[in-house]
């Protein structure tokens, strides 16, 4: 079973040398601290920039440079700034190569709930929908089940749909699943040490497992 | 050269009144017009519908104007920051709509760029686009979501001169140049005011014909949300 860093090690596995690429909140943006040596990518913060670099040191922080989340960050060389409507347009247009962002629940149809649970307060939807849209190709980093233990990975979404038939692939503690065209979570790796059984048990929407399942490397 | 210079931000915002519409520049706390928010509370307008991709926090920011019931609609894509927005909100003291966050800053272009409408397909097949007109292009459904419409947009630059040409500074840019283009009046305040001339025509962000009136602010604190540094 992976840990959060684990999940982010193996999602940065799936950056290919000079993406673009926008990161989400949460595990997504621990993925920029494990792309493979060699990989050379620019990461876009859909608040107006290309090139993000990292947290500054301590004393040289610049209120006026955030990314998305609202944290200090810095730019790097070839870094370039523009207003929001750009910034989206790149998502919309498909400049942008690879979308990584969570989710509580994806259905097997490749639907994504992100932003609201019915009866809780509700904080918006942010990029989240404009993201998921457009994206060419979106991978899921999230856990497999909830808290409760139940499954996240469903024959449909229970909570108000972010976006439908947009997820690509899903990185989970347990397994990594690309969505088929046909339908249903095609199991692709097992997490090092986990069962096809337990992957079975915690997936509630139509599994596909063909051959020899390989266990992912990390 | 027309001369679009005022003495501050109660000057710049003199006539907005009870139930106007007004956009407010910014990204969180990043580049939002300090001065004019100050100001506004100070005046006191309210009924007002907010158009900002965030409500502030509690005592920065639109949050301020919150805390005084000045807001009776924001209309944003992110308001998690704000525990007084939250108890306005489950109240219904205070109105909210959700917007993704490329549909507003596409809005407010659109708005400045003078067309009706634009079609995204952020939205599709979720509540959003409930009661929303869909239409297909090339096999793919988008929506369509109308040009934003305010009295006032209020937009925070780094430079200005005293013809309304502005410079934005760093992720500070944000929504400010789209919103600029988009009010029947734009108000910009800014950290540096300067004479024609001093800016370079070839650097101008948002172009003076878009400013109806600029300041120099003052006292900016800039506040940080989520101060962030790396361990080295």
């Amino acid at each position: 079973m992976l840990d959060k860093i684990g999940i982010a090690k193996r999602i940065a596995q799936e950056i290919k040398n000079n993406y673009y690429v926008n990161l989400g909140i949460g595990i997504p943006t621990l993925v920029a601290n494990y792309i493979p040596e060699g990989i050379n990518v620019v990461l876009q913060s859909e608040n107006g920039l290309l090139g993000m670099g990292p947290f500054p040191i301590d004393g040289e922080e610049d209120p006026d440079l955030i990314n998305a989340g609202k944290q200090t960050i810095t730019t790097l060389p070839g870094s370039s700034i523009f207003d929001s409507a750009m910034s989206f347009g790149m998502i919309r247009s498909q400049k942008v190569d690879l979308t990584i962002l969570g989710a509580m629940e994806v259905s097997e149809n490749g639907d994504i709930a992100n932003w609201k649970i019915p009866g809780k307060m509700v904080k918006g939807m942010g990029g989240a929908m404009d993201l998921v849209a457009s994206a060419k190709n979106i991978i899921v980093a999230m856990q497999h089940v909830n808290k409760a233990g139940e499954s996240k990975l469903l024959p449909e979404c229970s909570l108000p749909l972010t976006g439908v038939k947009c997820v690509k692939k899903i990185v989970t503690e347990l397994a990594v699943l690309e969505i088929a065209s046909e339908g249903g979570f095609r199991l692709l790796e097992r997490a090092p040490g986990v069962t096809i059984d337990e992957i079975k048990k915690a997936t509630a929407g139509k599994l596909i497992i063909e051959g020899e399942i390989p266990e992912m490397k990390i | 050269m027309i001369h679009k210079v005022v003495a501050n931000a109660d000057e710049a915002i003199r006539d907005i009144s009870n139930g106007m519409t007004l956009m407010l520049g910014g990204f969180g706390l990043c580049g939002i017009p300090e001065n004019c928010i100050n100001a506004l509370v100070k005046k006191g307008v309210n009924q007002l519908t907010c158009i900002s991709n965030n409500a502030g926090v509690d005592d920065f920011g639109i949050g301020l104007m919150l805390q005084n019931r000045q807001v009776k609609k924001m209309i944003s894509s992110y308001v998690g920051e704000n525990a007084e927005f939250e108890r306005q909100l489950l109240s219904g003291e205070l109105e909210v709509e959700l917007v993704p966050q490329g549909t507003l800053a596409t809005r407010c272009m659109a708005a400045g760029y003078g067309m009706p409408a634009i079609f995204t397909p952020a939205g599709v097949g979720t509540e959003v686009a409930i009661g929303k007109e869909i239409r297909n292009f090339n096999g793919k459904d988008y929506l369509m979501e109308k040009a934003f419409d305010a009295d006032f947009a209020i937009v925070k630059a780094w430079k200005g001169d005293s013809a309304g040409n502005l410079i934005y500074r760093s992720t500070a840019r944000n929504f400010n140049p789209v919103m600029a283009m988009a009010g029947k009046i734009t108000i910009a305040e800014v950290e540096h005011l300067v004479e024609v001339g001093e800016l370079d025509p070839d650097q101008i962000h948002t172009p003076g014909i878009y400013v109806h009136r600029i300041f120099q602010g003052q006292d900016y604190q800039k506040r940080i949300e989520q101060r962030t540094v790396r361990s080295i």
